[in-house]
């Protein structure tokens, strides 16, 4: 038996080990590298090893039927599953384990894959290594407590993070479903990338016709709390209860007054628009006092404090107050918060596209005729700056157009991954333009990629309709006319590997294809929510194919491009199993929390206070009267700070001892 | 491993929080990246639950090298462990040297989820080192075991022990005897 510092109930009163170890073949992907037979044999050697046995895929139903078995037959009451990493199977054996009658906490898994087969390149090395593993599991799984799963609660309500129509889709579906959702955006619309766009590919659906009504669904909804212009500042708690503070920024306009009539900005003293315009990408000029577009959701304009002249130089005859009937106007407002707590939170916080001046041989920002594709989006769009008309700066019409793909996407240079998106936007992009102008279109391509339901086929069309391809990647943009045709066009210098040769495709227009990028504070937010992300900075899922909206913090899912490139459809599907899995979770009505949690040993307690000092989360409390501490165990995390720092070794750490890893050490050290 | 003419393969333990390290080390292997299989990872929850008494009950137990990974500072997932880690780690390292164990035996890396690639660096780079600086010797010091599952003390002791025919200096003597013997 353990010696003492363990908790009481933690001792195993079943009358000591008896370990059933599992050696897992995951088919030819551990058995093609390790010797499986070596290590069973290996492992019925060790002490109080009862049962070992090896099986083609542990976690497949015949494999924990045979653990189940074995606990049945009162062979084993410890389990040893040499297989695949903890974070894939641990659940899985844990639960089966459970099934079979005995305690899921007396379970240890050995990564014999991840960390021997998959890494090592010689069979022997590799077999003797998933031995010290297999000897380390065995020898702390000998001292595993019983623990029962702790449950907690689950609060109905949901957050959604993120206002674009990944977010709307999961807000509206989880409304729908009579959850309440407070859905924050830090722009002073929903809508999102979608809401600049004119046509989606490939159906060529009117954005605005399908995205609106969802956003007016979302403001109209009796179960959605809508905050825009709202950020999150600071999440606490854990799956099933958070709480989470958001702060509203002024608008100087109150949200609840305001209409949406506009006629403050026709009153404005600013006759004309003289500030950038982010919604039109920088292309047009907008007044003080704003409405990014005609049907932002909430339709409530906003006065940008850095603009306007009340603000600058306290004098102004302030018109725009005059002209407002409902007396919306509050100039003394300022940031105000909110706390709510909620069971579930869904990520959905967009991306941003390639800054193209980042690759200054396309001559962005330097030649006014070079746009992104989202410019042009905005260009198309009957709500945007030239209502629709694809209009050079000087307002001429373009009669012949380049549109370069893979802008930042596929480069080594800059990001390696694809966007996804770029071909397909490109190819709608073509066609628009051909059938508004009749322009001659040039798209310029690496790989054409235009995988999805009607996807080739809209490329076949596109093909069909004229539209020249060039395939190659461009070297550059230059207004340095070679021959008199290409005077006064800007000159697209490509390798056609087509044909084999270099190309000069002067053209009057040129849209560069950028790609997709993680937004820029994707690390402070995934800090704030403490979830992880790729070194790209995209989020990471929980698995990438089993588990693509879940995160590795409980109750955190993902929808959207937050977690990496992805389309309308995509974004849209996603969003459905986001708002599905916050479901299954909140109407289960409760989460099994970590069982890891720190306990004191009482008698060992020399009450320095070390611990209490140390708790990220507050959780240790000292009793003054008895000079103790005491952890909370509903408060504790599990992460095993304070029984590291512990000076006495009264703190604890379930399934974390300190004889629980010192019998690792020993174990993964003693044999091989 | 214990022929005597098998040239010397070091004996790493390293502690790996579950969040970061621990997930890039699967991520190694998802993406088969292949590393010296020197390294034997135990799984803890966060970096700031290693005791300077693991790293010394691995010296003792036969590691001759010990590395520590956790979450790079500002992304521990309970906000600020691996800076309690790092901490330890400074007063630890002192220690060592007192016990006049090389530096380079021990290692505190920060590997965050996405670094596969540095699993693979530091687990190489972490062989190879260790590999220069040859077996550790110690004095074969009292050994109080834990747990259940007690084995003869023979074997191991002989593996913690100094190699056969090489030059040995005496570098002091491990007692960690008292926290596990609670």
């Amino acid at each position: 038996m353990p010696e003492g510092g363990l908790n009481p109930k933690a001792v195993s009163t079943d009358g000591g080990p008896r370990i059933g170890v599992y050696v897992c073949h995951c088919g030819l992907n551990i058995a093609g590298k390790v010797d499986v037979k070596a290590v069973v044999e290996f492992a019925a050697s060790l002490p109080h090893v009862t049962v070992a046995r090896d099986y083609k895929f542990m976690c497949s139903d015949p494999g924990q039927e045979l653990i189940q078995q074995d606990l049945r037959d009162g062979l084993v009451n410890r389990v040893v599953v040499a297989s695949c990493s903890p974070l894939m199977h641990e659940a899985t054996f844990r639960r089966a384990t459970a099934a079979g009658g005995e305690s899921p906490s007396h379970v240890q898994m050995a990564s014999i894959r991840e960390h021997v087969s998959w890494v090592t390149a010689d069979g022997d090395d590799a077999t003797e290594k998933a031995k010290a593993l297999v000897a380390g599991a065995v020898r702390r799984v000998a001292l595993h407590e019983v623990l029962e799963p702790r449950q907690s609660p689950v609060r109905p309500d949901v957050m959604v993070v993120g206002g674009g129509i990944a977010g709307i889709h999961a807000a509206l579906t989880l409304a729908d479903a009579g959850k309440h959702v407070y859905l924050v955006e830090r722009e002073t619309t929903i809508g999102g990338h979608m809401a600049k766009f004119d046509k989606t590919f490939p159906t060529l659906d009117c954005a605005a016709c399908i995205l609106t009504p969802k956003m007016s669904a979302v403001r109209t909804h009796p179960n959605i709390t809508l905050w825009t212009y709202s950020d999150v500042v600071s999440v606490e708690g854990y799956a099933g209860d958070f709480r989470v503070r958001v702060r509203h920024r002024p608008r100087y306009v109150r949200e609840d007054l305001c209409t949406g009539c506009l006629a403050c900005i026709d009153a404005c003293v600013h006759k004309q628009g003289k500030f950038e315009d982010e919604w039109n990408e920088g292309l047009s000029k907008r007044k003080p006092i704003y409405i990014p577009f005609p049907q932002a959701t909430p339709p409530v304009v906003v006065v940008d404090r850095e603009a306007c002249i009340w603000f600058k130089t306290g004098k102004c005859p302030r018109t725009c107050v005059d002209a407002c009937e409902r007396d919306a106007f509050d100039f003394e407002q300022t940031e105000t918060f909110d706390e709510v707590e909620v069971g579930a939170i869904i990520l959905a916080t967009g991306y941003r596209t390639f800054d193209a001046s980042r690759m200054p041989e396309y001559g962005y920002g330097l030649y006014p005729n070079v746009y992104t594709s989202l410019e042009v989006e905005r260009l198309l769009n009957a709500a945007g700056p030239t209502n629709g008309e694809i209009v050079l700066r000087d307002g001429s019409r373009p009669r012949t157009v380049g549109i370069i793909h893979c802008v930042g996407s596929r480069d080594a240079k800059h990001n390696l991954w694809c966007s996804k998106v770029c071909c397909m936007y490109s190819l709608k992009l073509a066609h628009m333009v051909k059938e508004r102008i009749g322009a001659e279109v040039y798209n310029f391509y690496i790989d054409m990629r235009t995988p999805g339901k009607g996807y080739e086929e809209f490329y076949d069309k596109v093909l069909r309709e004229g539209v020249h391809m060039v395939r190659g990647r461009v070297a550059g943009v230059t207004d340095e006319a070679a021959s008199p045709e290409e005077e006064g066009h800007l000159v697209i210098r490509a390798e056609d590997t087509l044909i084999g040769s270099v190309r000069r495709i002067p053209v009057d227009m040129v849209i560069l294809a950028v790609g997709i990028e993680p937004q820029p504070d994707a690390q402070e937010v995934r800090r704030l929510f403490n979830v992880s992300c790729g070194s790209e900075g995209f989020f990471t899922e929980r698995h990438p194919k089993l588990a693509p909206v879940s995160t590795f913090t409980d109750g955190i899912f993902l929808a959207g491009a937050c977690q990496g490139p992805k389309d309308i459809p995509d974004s849209v599907a996603q969003a459905g199993a986001a708002a599905a899995e916050a479901l299954a979770m909140i109407d289960r009505g409760h989460v099994t929390l970590e069982s890891s949690t720190a306990f004191i040993d009482d008698a060992a307690c020399s009450g320095c206070k070390t611990c209490v000092g140390l708790c990220p989360f507050g959780a240790i409390a000292f009793d003054e009267d008895r000079k103790k501490a005491a952890v909370n165990e509903v408060v504790c995390k599990g992460c095993g700070i304070c029984v590291g720092a512990c000076p006495s070794g009264a703190a604890q750490q379930h399934l974390f001892t300190d004889a629980q890893i010192l019998s690792e050490i020993e174990g993964v050290l003693e044999y091989v | 491993m214990s022929e005597t003419d098998r040239p010397f393969e070091p004996r790493i333990v390293a502690f790996f929080c579950t969040w970061c390290t621990y997930t890039a080390a699967d991520l190694a292997g998802i993406s088969r990246m292949q590393y010296a299989p020197n390294v034997r990872a135990i799984r803890l929850m966060c970096s700031g639950r290693v005791d300077p008494q693991f790293v010394l009950a691995a010296f003792r137990d036969g590691a001759d090298g010990v590395l520590i990974g956790g979450c790079h500072p500002g992304d521990c997932h309970y906000q600020e462990g691996n800076v309690n880690a790092l901490r330890r780690f400074e007063l630890l390292r002192r220690m060592l040297r007192d016990f006049g164990i090389e530096e380079g035996r021990v290692r505190l890396e920060w590997i965050s989820a996405a670094e596969g690639d540095k699993v693979q660096r530091v687990c190489n780079e972490m062989t190879e080192r260790v590999r220069a600086l040859g077996p550790l010797r110690l004095e074969p010091g009292p050994r109080r075991r834990v747990g259940v599952g007690v084995v003869p003390v023979g074997a191991a002791e002989a593996a913690a022990g100094p190699a056969a025919g090489e030059a040995s200096e005496p570098v002091g003597v491990l007692e960690t005897e008292g926290r596990e013997a609670r």
